[in-house]
């Protein structure tokens, strides 16, 4: 019996980790086999309310390999929601004509409100600055696969841990596999206390760290994200900290052989493109597992799949 | 040293060791404003348990548990006592429920609660030492310094 038949996905935590595993193990074979007829009949809306490349044409192609039809927007300015529409109207119009609602939208918790005014399942592709599941079991897969295992790792996360959903989300799933963590930012972008607390309270080890150079040799992941010029008030620091946050093909020298990069991207200077041309560089195989993976969370949501 | 003398309750619901700053706010929680029964309501009193008490008497009215359990939130000390014919029938002690409904705002202005017609609902992670509150929404953990009635 599939558990996760008929059940929404709006944060990480929705899931146990057995059903994590589960939509790892899923998408592992949809590796070997992408393109199936599995989705032929279904209807599935894509509503996106504010625009996303990756992620979008993610879905949208784990959905067309799978013989599925999609319906939707890419914007809000092509919805009712430009024409003063409730959220809770559009949802409960669109689960109408569809299967199950694909759902990116800018505020916070947007998307668990969807899943409980909604008869159809409702998967969360980022809701604000809180959670983006399906990114979430995509990192997972990836860890696996270069690393071969989840438990007892050493990652380290790079940029804005303040503001990064992704981090955050990862963070609290590889919490369950005792894995340790080295956290890396400036100071006013530091992993927040609530996320600390967390790893505190699973009795699982962290540290604090300035620059790449402290844990580069030590770690299995390191999982990098962008440094938004934007959050810096003052632009001559954003100068100052960039290149601390960096990675060039010489910080990689004495990197643990089987180490790799992640990133969720879109990257912009915080990884030299000089780094993409070494096998530790994994983030653009890292956005072909969201495709193997999105593809287990559909399947098994609408249990055409065991 | 005199006692202050209030007057004795025949029947109802004494609420006792409210801190003094919090006995409007756990009468608005109590939604006492809009109740028709007699009410006497004591601030800065004198207490072996606390600084300064409030105490709250109101006559011929029962809460539920839930009910009462929302002033945990204000007044974590706040005991409470039912009376029958100027007899105590029962003592309780307030709890924080896990869960609150309806009570108070996300101080998120990015939450869904602030933009959509939504109740707000908050799991409570952490009742003491610290209260620790995540909201059911936006996953924002909040503490007793960020509530906000509604």
């Amino acid at each position: 019996m599939n558990s996760l038949k008929n059940r929404s996905l709006v944060s990480i935590n929705d899931f146990s980790k057995e059903e994590q595993l589960l939509i790892l193990d899923q998408a592992a074979e949809f590796e070997k086999n992408p393109r199936q007829p599995l989705l032929n009949g279904y209807v599935i809306a894509s509503l996106f309310f504010e625009p996303s490349t990756r992620t979008r044409l993610s879905f949208e192609s784990a959905i067309s390999m799978l013989g599925g039809r999609i319906i939707g927007f890419s914007e809000a300015g092509t919805s009712s929601v430009s024409k003063g529409e409730s959220l809770r109207d559009t949802i409960r119009t669109v689960n109408n004509y569809c299967d199950l609602i694909i759902m990116r939208h800018p505020i916070d918790g947007s998307a668990r409100f969807a899943s409980e005014v909604s008869r159809v399942p409702v998967v969360n592709a980022g809701d604000g600055a809180n959670q983006h599941p399906t990114q979430t079991l995509l990192d997972m897969y990836t860890i696996r696969q270069t690393q071969k295992r989840l438990e007892n790792l050493k990652i380290g996360f790079v940029g804005d841990l303040k503001y990064g959903r992704t981090v955050h989300s990862l963070l609290m799933a590889m919490a369950n596999f005792n894995c340790e963590f080295a956290f890396v930012s400036p100071r006013f972008l530091a992993i927040p206390q609530q996320n600390k607390d967390k790893v505190n309270d699973l009795g699982l080890n962290y540290s604090e760290h300035n620059n790449i150079g402290e844990v580069i040799n030590d770690v299995d992941i390191l999982y990098m994200t962008r440094i938004q010029r934007e959050r810096f008030s003052d632009p001559a620091e954003y100068e100052k900290v960039k290149n601390f946050y960096e990675l060039k093909l010489s910080d990689l020298e004495n990197a643990k052989p089987g180490m790799k990069v992640l990133h969720p991207l879109p990257r912009v200077n915080e990884i030299n493109i000089e780094v993409d041309q070494t096998e530790k560089a994994y983030y653009f195989e890292q956005a072909l597992n969201g495709v193997y993976v999105r593809q287990a969370i559909i399947s098994m949501i609408l249990g055409v799949v065991s | 040293m005199k006692e202050l003398i209030v007057n004795a309750l025949d029947n109802g619901t004494v609420i006792d060791h409210i801190p003094s700053a919090s006995v409007m706010q756990v009468a608005r929680i109590l939604k006492l404003d809009e109740s028709k029964s007699t009410i006497i309501m004591g601030m800065n009193m004198e207490s072996s348990k606390m600084v300064s008490k409030g105490i709250i008497k109101v006559r011929e009215t029962y809460f539920k548990p839930n009910e009462i359990n929302k002033i945990s939130l204000v007044a974590p000390q706040a005991t409470l006592t039912i009376i029958e014919n100027y007899d105590v029938k029962e003592k309780r002690i307030v709890e924080v429920p896990d869960e609150i409904v309806g009570l108070i705002q996300c101080p998120n202005s990015k939450c869904i609660t602030n933009h959509e017609t939504v109740t707000t609902r908050f799991h409570v992670v952490n009742k003491s030492p610290e209260l620790k509150m995540e909201c059911h929404y936006c996953e924002k953990v909040i503490g007793k310094e960020d509530l906000k009635f509604i």
